[in-house]
């Protein structure tokens, strides 16, 4: 035992040698940002922020470390995969947050159900500064801009093979063509996969009008039929690379990901349009520490720190400084910086009704071709586990006549 | 000594690559220089070094381990006590019906126990005006939780082996209950109490739903760190890391069975003397 557990404790020794500290690099700031975060008092206090996964730099730039070491404020770092469970954390108490990022319809719905703080801009000094608030300008109009400062947009997009597909695509409705069955990729969550058929059909993408749902889902199941789409989230990215499908729908900065792995890949934004979106950096209600709040977010609009997140996520930033900056990779993308786009629609907050209608509708759209192969499966174990029984009575049968006889 | 058939041995080799395959895969590809997924493009360790490197991840993975060792321990000194406890109980009808209860943490779907430890950590919360409950602390009762029946079946069959008579003995030749537990009882079950805290163990160490319900903003655990990658790629330093934690699990069932082999053996040269 005593081998064990020195053994044990040699390897951890071991690999914790690997662990090299983070160095004392070259100051990335200016004296000016150090000594202005250094001022703000938050020394020993802490700040919990729940953001996507793999949604903020730790490679070129550690951000959480390097907002530790400016203020001297601790930083809880979770994360979540999506915007409605990221809703039932926040909502279901025994929790607290200071920095969220929702999307854009999960900021609506927050809102509406006043579980955000307005934010006090004078902290953020950094909004003024580099927000490009003429495009984002809605915001401002719709009244968002005082809960939500935008952290990334993007829009959705078509990627195709062009092994596969000789010229480029102009509508959702390539996706619907019997002669790519079985190489197409949708998108396995309900609100983007209805999106995608909602576009094709010419309907809005937050209709509350229940028919519109029957139909677009109608269609989903037509596509089923004729396609077999896999309905897929990170795969996709494997799937895509791997050069055996022809269409995947995913979103604009992923494809940039992917064609670096797979230089056959292209892009095409459906002339029915594509939906934006956008993730914002909110604080909800039961913030304990809002300053902090307020100062994590503007040090994540520091140019250096947008920077660095930019290149990383490869979605589009909304931070001007970044945009004129010579070095960033990703400004001549025409996939995550798309001109003159039509017909693009957001999501907004549907009824919970609404809502409650689409789920349902999607988990027909995925159950109809999986009842089959469940009810196939189901009876032959059951048929499996008969003759078992009926192998082991016979068995036990036998056993009898020549002992017990 | 029979022999096996070669059909036997082709349907052992085909349950060995089904188990083992996907393993293989990944470590395999935890070494590639490049992130491709299904192009194998030479030998590198940069996937380990960045591992190294993020501190999100290596946060989970320590919160993860000092989450694992400290639940196993406690349930699996709480499950022997309770184990010790059923075993000496009298009443056959109340001994049968508390180990059903025992066994309910087990049996349930996971979801309903994650979901009713957190209404019932938030309600206590509310109760004590303690404003932010979820954390380590309800990690910890919550796996604590569910680790204790595994402890107690793994304890239980071994006490039933052992003889109380023998137990009774060295209390007649003048040895205090304790110590005699100490000195007769417990190295009787002690291969069943290790194999309880190893179940145990490494039940915390890969438990993602009840986890997801009960944690806290300062305290996530590696397996709701990697699922919350899912809209993004997951990375090849998530290969590294399975490949590493693989490893670590390997050489030490390969040093326990050492360990119990051993001892087996010494066991078994004293009966010869």
């Amino acid at each position: 035992m005593k081998k064990i557990i020195s053994l044990v404790i040699t390897l951890l020794i071991v690999l914790s040698a690997f662990i090299i500290p983070v160095s004392a690099e070259n100051e990335i700031f200016s004296t000016e940002v150090v000594e202005y975060y250094k001022s703000l008092g938050l020394q020993g206090t802490t700040i919990n922020v729940y953001n996507w996964g793999e949604y903020i730099d730790d490679e070129e730039i550690d951000v959480i470390t390097q907002f530790e070491r400016l203020t001297g404020c601790d930083v809880n770092y979770t994360t979540f995969e999506s915007n409605e469970n990221m809703y039932s954390k926040l909502s279901g108490g025994g929790v607290s947050y200071d920095i969220i990022i929702p999307s854009d319809y999960m900021v609506e719905r927050l809102l509406s159900e006043e579980m955000l703080l307005p934010l006090d801009y004078n902290n953020i000094p950094n909004y003024e500064k580099y927000f490009d608030s003429e495009k984002y300008g809605y915001l401002v109009e719709n009244g968002i801009s005082d809960y939500a400062v935008i952290y990334n947009v993007g829009t959705t997009i078509l990627i195709y093979n062009k092994k596969f597909v000789d010229e480029i695509p102009t509508s959702w409705k390539v996706l619907w063509d019997e002669q790519y069955k079985g190489k197409v990729l949708m998108f396995n969550n309900p609100r983007d996969a209805f999106a995608v058929a909602q576009f094709a059909l010419g309907q809005s993408i937050n209709t509350t009008n229940m028919a519109d749902w029957d139909v677009a889902a109608d269609y989903l199941l037509e596509q089923r039929k004729l396609v077999k789409p896999e309905y897929v989230m990170d795969e996709v990215f494997i799937k895509m690379e791997s050069g055996e499908y022809a269409f995947a729908t995913y979103y604009a900065g992923d494809y940039e990901l992917m064609v670096e792995n797979n230089p056959d890949l292209g892009f095409a934004f459906p002339e029915e349009g594509v939906n934006t979106f956008y993730d914002a950096m909110c604080i909800p209600k039961g913030s304990q520490n809002k300053k902090g709040a307020e100062a994590f977010i503007n040090f994540m609009m520091e140019p250096e720190i947008a920077l660095a997140n930019a290149e990383y996520i490869y979605y589009a930033t909304p931070n001007k400084a970044v945009l004129e900056n010579e070095d960033y990779s990703l400004a001549d993308s025409e996939a995550v910086y798309p001109e003159n786009l039509q017909n693009t629609q957001e999501f907004h907050n549907l009824p919970t009704d609404t809502l409650q209608y689409m789920n349902n509708l999607w988990m027909k759209v995925k159950g109809e071709n999986d009842a089959g192969g469940l009810y196939a499966g189901f009876f032959s174990a059951i048929v499996v586990i008969v003759v078992i029984l009926i192998i082991h009575i016979i068995k036990k049968n036998r056993m009898k006549k020549y002992y017990n006889v | 000594m029979t022999k096996t058939s070669p059909l036997a041995k082709l349907y052992i080799a085909l349950v060995f690559i089904f188990l083992y395959a996907p393993m293989v895969v990944m470590m395999v590809f935890s070494f590639n220089s490049s992130e491709s997924t299904y192009i194998f493009e030479g030998f590198s360790l940069q996937w380990y070094e960045r591992l190294f490197h993020d501190k999100v991840t290596m946060d989970a993975l320590k919160n993860t381990i000092v989450l694992a060792i400290t639940s196993a321990a406690i349930a699996t000194i709480l499950g022997t006590l309770a184990a010790v406890g059923l075993n000496s109980m009298k009443n056959k009808h109340i001994k049968s019906s508390v180990m059903t209860v025992t066994n309910i943490p087990m049996m349930n779907p996971e979801i309903v126990t994650g979901i009713s430890m957190m209404l019932l950590f938030v309600f206590a919360g509310a109760m004590f005006s303690k404003r932010d409950v979820l954390g380590f602390g309800t990690l910890l009762v919550a796996h604590v939780t569910f680790q204790l029946p595994y402890v107690i079946l793994s304890v239980l069959p071994k006490l039933k082996q052992t003889d109380n008579k023998i137990f009774e003995a060295a209390q007649d030749l003048g040895c205090h209950p304790l110590k005699a537990f100490f000195k007769v009882v417990f190295p009787a079950i002690l291969p069943g109490i290790i194999s309880g805290a190893i179940m145990a163990f490494t039940l915390s160490l890969d438990d993602f739903i009840i986890s997801y319900f009960t944690n806290g903003p300062d305290f996530q655990t590696l397996p709701i760190h990697i699922f919350s990658m899912t809209k993004k790629r997951v990375k090849p330093d998530m290969y590294a890391l399975s490949t590493l934690i693989f490893g670590a699990m390997f050489v030490l069932l390969i040093l326990m069975n050492v360990a119990q082999s051993r001892s087996d053996k010494k066991q078994r040269s004293k009966g010869d003397k």
